[in-house]
């Protein structure tokens, strides 16, 4: 049984503040146990991982952004067909215009949260602000779980 | 072999010369800058490749107790962690003094032909094929896989499904989809169940079927473009890779095999624990990434090429049937012409990419997946190295270990580093045979793109942060004052500045 929501997380834990996501995740996998949700996280988004999105009601996407003005930055998104050039990793919305064309449906409803980032460089830690700006998101993103009711 | 070394690398009076700059180079992982310097004719002068390496990894690791590194090494690089997992257990395989189990050393085969499968699927369906198939000077809103997807549904859907099952072997036997932990110094950490090994077994098939297509595709492209493939920058160079006791391919363990370019064998089934004392590593003022070379034959002669075509070509032969049948058509195919061209690194790709399902069907046939016997020990060492054929070639892992059981230094040489001359070489025979410097466009500059892309360089490791890989391409007249320039945006679109 697939979970109705799928939150996935971009990013490397053990590069600065790309770690963001990972974290959040992770915070959010321990208040979540009911099988509503799956927790998925990788280091960035491939073609197959169109396969994770077939049967969700909805999907969240979390990444540190680095040209992110405000501390995180929710929203919806669509399929996109953006050419990505982006070497091995693809964009959210690259990614649901790949499902479109692969299922020929079209993709689950689906969100971006972007949380601002300023260092990425391999063994730092987090960033005192980023810490701050993965507490303002975590806020945003429970009172959006709290607003989808529980649909299976 | 032409001289084109001294012709470019070091310009005689680069004070008289423009200065063309594309920076990064795209869909390739990390941050890539290629610089052509051009003459008052607009003639290419110097080339040279620029990586920003991924650097302060030793600092990451010192001081890790040894047993960490098989997991923290992955946090290296988002695109062949495994390798890295594999590389570094190994070495600290050594380090415990183990000789893997049976069941031990199957279950890592079965992860690294997995890792093979998936890496070389995502190269060839995603990241090659849409130069590959539409042109190397096509419309740019299609040389993308949301192009191929559009054009080419059911080689790109193959694509997704390939690269999909490579996930999910390494899934079941690295324990999790990323940050696995299933490889630890002396074995494993668990065996593969039946029900594991079953759920794999129903699509091994239709892998081999599909990967078995997928070197028909990439010899039909070089069929019908002969003459572009046997000359977009070739060059010759001396190999480098390990191969089995017997001369096969073996993408896990061997000996060091090293060959000239007209094919004299240096050294053959080369202990690769003591791998510095026949390879070592020269530095550049110029570049961030050190050259290796053939200690024997100096910084100067003594680079060399690894990765999928010197591997199928310095094999004595490939130990599962499609693949060693098709490896003998590619050797066979135009008189050979295939096997030395660079663009022929991407059916060479393929076969492995076969070889790799043929592998994975034997062993998920193989009752020791099921063992009990994961891990073993034996007499401690101070030191370990690790030597594995990843994806892009050779990969090397050589750490030390104090008497507290912490790391104390490490040395990696990654796949990419090995091919860094080699990759600068293609680019100089492209810019010769592509770019004068009278127009600067896009498809232009996509030709050196694609002369990097064959060699599927990472050039970093796994920093994802969007908006973060902005194009720039810049020209310099004469006096450094900046005449044209084009940009690249995160989303791949290019504009004038």
């Amino acid at each position: 049984m697939v979970a109705p929501l799928l939150v996935f997380a971009i990013g490397n834990e053990s590069r600065g503040d790309d770690a963001l996501a990972p974290l959040l995740l992770r915070q959010l996998q321990s208040e979540h146990v009911s099988g509503q949700i799956e927790f998925i996280e990788d280091f960035q988004l491939q073609v197959e991982h169109v396969t994770d999105l077939q049967g969700r009601d909805a999907v969240l996407f979390i990444d540190a952004d680095m040209s992110c003005t405000a501390p995180f930055q929710f929203s919806p998104i669509s399929a996109a067909h953006d050419n990505s050039y982006t070497s091995h990793a693809m964009t959210p919305s690259a990614l649901l215009h790949t499902y479109v064309q692969v299922y020929g449906t079209g993709a689950p409803p689906s969100f971006l949260l972007r949380i601002r980032g300023y260092g990425f460089e391999l063994g730092e830690n987090l960033s005192t602000e980023a810490a701050s700006n993965l507490q303002q998101a975590a806020a945003r993103v429970r009172a959006w779980l709290a607003d989808i009711p529980a649909t299976r | 072999m032409t001289d084109i070394k001294n012709d470019l690398e070091t310009a005689a009076h680069p004070e008289n010369l423009r200065r063309v700059a594309i920076d990064p180079v795209s869909r390739v992982e990390g941050h890539g800058k290629v610089t052509l310097l051009l003459d008052e004719n607009d003639r290419i002068h110097q080339v040279r490749l620029h990586i920003v390496e991924f650097r302060g990894f030793e600092k990451f690791i010192q001081g890790r107790p040894y047993w960490e590194a098989p997991v923290m090494v992955q946090r290296l690089c988002g695109i062949c962690p495994v390798s890295h997992h594999l590389a570094a257990s190994k070495a600290m395989d050594m380090i415990v003094g183990a000789t893997l189990t049976p069941t031990a050393e199957k279950v890592r085969r079965l992860m690294h032909y997995g890792q093979i499968l998936q890496s070389h699927a995502l190269h060839f369906f995603h990241l090659c094929s849409p130069d590959l198939l539409f042109g190397f000077d096509s419309d740019v809103a299609k040389r993308n896989i949301v192009g191929v997807i559009g054009a080419y549904p059911e080689i790109a859907k193959q694509g997704v499904l390939l690269r999909k099952f490579g996930q999910e072997v390494i899934r079941i036997t690295a324990g999790k989809r990323v940050h696995g932990t299933g490889s630890i110094p002396g074995g494993v950490n668990k065996n593969v169940s039946i029900e594991e090994r079953d759920y794999l077994l129903k699509d091994i098939d239709q892998m081999v079927a599909w990967s078995s297509d997928a070197v028909g595709i990439a010899r039909k492209l070089f069929e019908q473009n002969l003459n572009l493939y046997n000359n977009f920058g070739t060059f010759k160079a001396h190999t480098l890779n390990l191969v089995r006791a017997d001369g096969a391919m073996d993408l896990y363990h061997g000996g060091l095999r090293a060959r000239s370019m007209d094919g004299e064998t240096f050294f053959d089934h080369y202990d690769y624990s003591h791998y510095w004392d026949a390879i070592f590593e020269d530095v550049k003022p110029w570049s961030y990434m050190k050259f290796p070379f053939l200690r024997a034959l100096g910084p100067e002669n003594g680079w060399y090429r690894v990765g999928p075509l010197t591997r199928v070509t310095q094999c004595d032969f490939i130990p599962t049937p499609l693949a060693n049948q098709a490896r003998m058509a590619f050797l066979a195919f135009n008189g050979g012409s295939a096997a030395k061209a660079t663009l022929g690194t991407h059916w060479a790709r393929m076969i492995e990419m076969l070889h790799a399902a043929e592998q994975i069907r034997d062993l998920l046939h193989d009752p020791d997946l099921q063992g009990d016997e994961l891990v073993s020990t034996g007499e401690r060492q101070e030191r370990g190295v690790g030597v594995i054929e990843a994806p892009r070639g050779t990969l090397i892992h050589h750490y030390k270990v104090d008497e507290h059981d912490q790391i104390v230094r490490c040395n990696l040489i990654v796949s990419t580093t090995h091919n860094n001359q080699s990759m600068n070489e293609a680019i100089r025979q492209v810019a010769r045979q592509y770019l004068d410097g009278k127009k600067l466009t896009e498809g232009l500059l996509n030709h050196i793109e694609v002369a990097i892309r064959a060699f599927d360089p990472c050039l970093s490791c796994a920093t994802h942060a969007l908006g973060k890989m902005p194009l720039e391409v810049e020209l310099l007249d004469v006096a450094g004052t900046r005449v044209d320039v084009l940009a690249r945006a995160a989303d791949g679109t290019f504009c004038a500045g």
